[in-house]
């Protein structure tokens, strides 16, 4: 594939990937690493040492001024309101039928100033959207900073231990979805204990500029406890197996939060309103039709996305995202079904290559980290 | 990084397999450069049973890495007359040795002329460098 003819982005760290021998592949319009060595060499990595995630592509926003809070509490079905001075929550933009646009992280990093953090695929849509809403307001200033703000995730449990040596912020002082400012190798980043991978870790933001020492830098440091670059694959086995959502399989303009077992994110009761509000109370008291549930093979077989679910003769559902779950050791997947079917243990059938093969309803996640 | 290694003894396809020729009987597997392309390999399917028929660009399996799902296409027509059964529970053998343990299927040719289409060595290397 010649890539530089379908024009893609590239993060920062183009040249450190090549360097590194990657496998670069298109992802969101961006060229990105999928491998570095093997999917399940860097999946084992975090798992049981650390990886080191370019994710540099996503996308920030900032959202700043005396009516930023009143702006982003309509405009989201979490509570933007509970957030103190450097913490985050996870919640969706829905359209007014209730269906997610985009999910991402919202950081209050002071007073009046918010850092939304989305899908690299939704930039523009959703920075649309957002600018849409603020129309006619003067007390709110949105600048997309996704061309001026590189991002590592380092993840794994000895990700505080790498860190730790390279800056003066107290990493155990950060509690999850909490972040801090400060210098790491001498670079100015914002530390935050988020990821998206079931272990513990941190995701560092910092300047394109600086990017490339900081990933120097932790892969020097961390390599002796067995820290691995890690590239997209790794992460989708990563995080399925922590049966987060990713947006376009999971989440999309055809699926609310609910139906995605999101509700613990959706705060009908908070006392602003807030765009999809009514559809969503609707779906509340009414029980959404589809529900998410998690799948593990009985039959040898892998399950992909886009794969029919079956109970016997009558079609159930879709497969949203299926892979071998390399720490779990099982074939596993997500996947939506009728209200009907979502029992755990039931046995349901995968359409693979035209035959049926028998999987069990199992509950979520599949696997989750000791602490 | 290795340089992927494709033997001067084998035969190559157009669609990745390594041919063995012995008489009028060939063994079949995957390159060098296919199990690097695909990655880490976790699934096959193969026939099995074998004692089937087989032509030429017909599909006598599926294989799967952790991300992506192939089709696996005979360069030959024939009887498949036997299958690595081993590969059933440890495909990663195909990655780890594309041309002895990650064999993967024997066929008595029945039209040895096919032979002709196929690639030496040297040909096949050319063949990637172009893709």
């Amino acid at each position: 594939m010649t890539t530089h003819e379908l024009h893609l982005k590239r993060t920062p760290l183009y040249e450190q990937h090549r360097a590194l021998g990657a496998r670069l592949v298109e992802f969101g319009g961006w060229e990105m690493p999928v491998q570095y060595t093997s999917i399940l060499a860097e999946h084992e990595a975090v798992r049981t040492h650390a990886g080191l995630f370019d994710v540099s592509h996503m996308g920030e926003f900032k959202i700043e001024g005396a009516g930023a809070l009143t702006f982003l509490q309509a405009l989201v079905p979490n509570d933007v309101a509970r957030l103190v001075i450097h913490q985050a929550l996870y919640t969706q933009f829905c359209r007014s039928n209730g269906n997610v646009i985009d999910d991402l992280l919202i950081y209050r990093l002071a007073e009046e100033q918010y850092m939304l953090v989305v899908n690299a695929s939704n930039i523009e849509k959703d920075l649309t959207w957002v600018k849409e809403h603020a129309h006619g307001r003067n007390d709110v200033t949105i600048t997309d900073q996704s061309d001026v703000t590189a991002l590592l995730a380092l993840q794994g449990p000895e990700a505080q231990a790498i860190l730790q040596p390279l800056t003066e912020i107290d990493l155990a002082g950060i509690r999850y979805y909490y972040c801090a400012a400060g210098l790491v190798a001498g670079v100015n980043c914002l530390v935050s204990r988020t990821g998206y991978t079931g272990e513990d870790g941190f995701e560092l933001y910092c300047a394109p500029a600086d990017v490339g020492a900081l990933w120097e830098k932790l892969l020097a440091v961390g390599g002796s406890r067995g820290l691995l670059p890690a590239g997209l694959g790794a992460r989708d086995t990563l995080r399925l197996e922590a049966a987060l959502c990713l947006y376009g399989h999971e989440l999309d303009e055809q699926t609310n939060p609910l139906e995605a077992v999101l509700g613990w994110t959706v705060k009908l009761k908070k006392a602003a309103d807030f765009v999809g509000r009514e559809a969503l109370q609707h779906v509340k008291e009414h029980g959404p039709q589809k529900r998410l549930i998690g799948l593990e093979m009985l039959e040898r077989g892998i399950p992909r996305g886009g794969y029919t679910l079956y109970d016997n003769e009558q079609a159930i559902g879709i497969v949203t995202s299926g892979a071998p779950g390399p720490t779990v050791r099982k074939n596993i997947a997500m996947g939506y079904v009728d209200a009907a079917h979502t029992a755990v243990g039931s046995t349901i059938q995968v359409d693979i290559r035209g035959k049926r093969l028998a999987a069990q309803v199992v509950p979520l996640p599949f696997y989750k980290r000791q602490k | 990084m290795a340089k992927l290694q494709h033997p001067e003894t084998l035969k190559y396809s157009k669609t990745d397999e390594w041919i063995r020729v012995e008489g009028n009987i060939a063994t079949i597997g995957i390159s060098d450069y296919a199990q690097d392309q695909l990655g880490d390999i976790v699934y096959i399917e193969l026939p099995w049973s074998a004692n089937e028929d087989t032509a030429h660009d017909d599909k006598f399996g599926d294989i799967e890495s952790v991300k992506a799902t192939s089709e696996l296409l005979s360069p030959l027509s024939g009887k498949i007359v036997k299958v690595n059964e081993t590969l059933r529970e440890t495909p990663e053998l195909i990655n780890d040795q594309p041309y002895e343990a990650g064999w993967m299927l024997v066929v008595e040719m029945s039209n040895t002329a096919e032979l002709a289409n196929l690639m030496d060595a040297a040909e096949y290397e050319q063949y990637i460098q172009g893709r």
